[in-house]
């Protein structure tokens, strides 16, 4: 166990540092935006890692639900924590790379309204975890989570036609990618992946390891007590 | 008891609670004031400009009002221990929610009927497209912000800040149905555009929703 969290913490450490040389060298320049697109090597990935935390955090919910196991728990806890982090990432490169190239920092085009409602949503999935005083703070929360991700399907319909009757300012891109830059991305979106991996392991172990004192500290104070 | 007489006696003793206390009903029915007036000072709009707003206007008014409600639902019921006996008795806890969900639909229909003449006179508003279509938007817009908002009061029960948590879990999982009834509501009163799109949206919304919360409540209930 031990063991293959070094390996894998290894294994991040040189992923990322290829995948950091792949985006700023490897990768050809982009013939219209310039350097500026290289931020895209990042934004992907995280976005694609982000929405993996999420259906993890969903699946792990629906499965508390049912077993009521504590690792399902801890595992949703923890996915919701990670993937807000990496929803943050996206939310924050988009706009630095939308500011030179569309010239606008913010659209409300679908698929930036949809990471920002989800991001909304997730955020407020770990304020309840964080307030809520009941020893049912999991039940609730996986309810949550499950009203969450029912609501996506619903904000995807609402979003799609509210732009696609009013047009939407700019839609980058398009065209084919570059063989290369499929490959750059590629390498990133495995790095990104290791390393939300490597977070979320250490933070599953963090609490496991916080609710064995908890545990423990109550079991103390209950025979000091009966004392 | 039947499912039905359970119903009937909840929804019965919340509504001759608010009828003789008014609480909720007086303190949603002066902050509606309140938003339509500041909102009146803020924006200043012509009888064009407030058609476009007023959609908008209309439902963030009564969205926050509807708080006001939606917040005692349940803390009611923790004086005395209501819930926890209302838990040890046989009853199910489906109409205990249902009763909930519909007592809060009425306090909240009762004061958007009382609010919509206002709006429609300090807005000068005149809707441009069928006005009968925004009845069926009022019913589900307000089924769909009262629904949600009674399972989650009932969730934010058991947290720390009860009274401010209820709008951080209600509001974003309310994005599309808000952006239902305002568009609703905007299409019919600029008359420019069907409302037809949003009008299903509610319903969909209503429905998973509505069924959602039929199915998982109990398990928030039991939940202590």
């Amino acid at each position: 166990m031990k063991r293959g969290f070094t390996l894998l913490a290894i294994a991040t450490a040189l992923l990322l540092s290829f995948a950091l040389y792949a985006a700023l060298v490897i990768a050809p320049t982009e013939q219209t935006m310039g350097n500026v697109q290289r931020i895209f090597y990042y934004h992907v990935p995280s976005a694609w890692v982000a929405f993996e935390l999420f259906l993890i955090n969903f699946v792990a919910s629906v499965f508390y639900l049912i077993r009521r196991s504590t690792k399902a728990d801890i595992l949703a806890l923890v996915s919701a924590e990670v993937g807000v982090v990496f929803c943050t990432v996206v939310l924050i490169t988009g706009p630095i790379w939308a500011r030179p190239v569309w010239g606008i920092w913010w659209t409300w085009d679908l698929r930036l309204t949809l990471t920002l409602v989800l991001w909304l949503i997730y955020v407020s999935y770990l304020v309840l975890r964080r307030f809520s005083t009941s020893s049912q703070t999991p039940l609730l929360a996986a309810v949550l989570a499950v009203f969450g991700a029912l609501d996506v399907p619903l904000v995807y319909f609402s979003i799609w036609f509210f732009r696609t009757q009013h047009p939407a300012p700019v839609i980058g891109g398009g065209g084919s990618l570059d063989p290369r830059m499929g490959w750059v991305l590629l390498y990133n979106w495995i790095a990104f992946m290791c390393l939300a991996w490597l977070v979320c392991w250490t933070r599953y172990r963090l609490e496991v390891a916080q609710r064995a004192v908890h545990e423990s500290e109550a079991m103390q104070s209950l025979m000091e007590g009966a004392r | 008891m039947s499912f039905f007489a359970i119903t009937r006696a909840t929804l019965t003793k919340d509504i001759r609670l608010e009828w003789r206390s008014k609480d909720a009903i007086n303190a949603m029915l002066f902050f509606s004031l309140l938003v339509v007036v500041i909102f009146s000072f803020a924006f200043d709009p012509t009888a064009e400009e407030s058609r476009r707003i007023a959609g908008g206007l209309v439902w963030v008014a009564f969205l926050f009002a509807a708080i006001v409600a939606l917040n005692q639902t349940w803390a009611r019921e923790l004086r005395n221990q209501v819930l926890d006996a209302y838990r040890v008795s046989p009853a199910p806890a489906t109409p205990l929610f249902i009763a909930k969900a519909v007592g809060n639909f009425m306090f909240v229909a009762v004061l958007e009927a009382l609010m919509t003449p206002l709006f429609v006179a300090f807005y000068k508003l005149r809707a441009l497209g069928p006005a009968w279509q925004l009845l069926p938007i009022a019913v589900l817009g307000t089924w769909a912000l009262v629904v949600n908002g009674t399972f989650f009061a009932a969730m934010s029960l058991r947290t720390r800040a009860r009274e401010i948590m209820l709008p951080l879990l209600l509001f974003p999982l309310s994005i599309p149905a808000l952006l239902g009834m305002v568009n609703a509501t905007t299409a019919v009163l600029t008359g420019e555009s069907s409302p037809t799109f949003w009008i299903a949206l509610l319903v969909a919304y209503d429905v998973v929703f509505t069924t959602a919360c039929l199915l998982m409540f109990d398990a928030v209930l039991e939940a202590e």
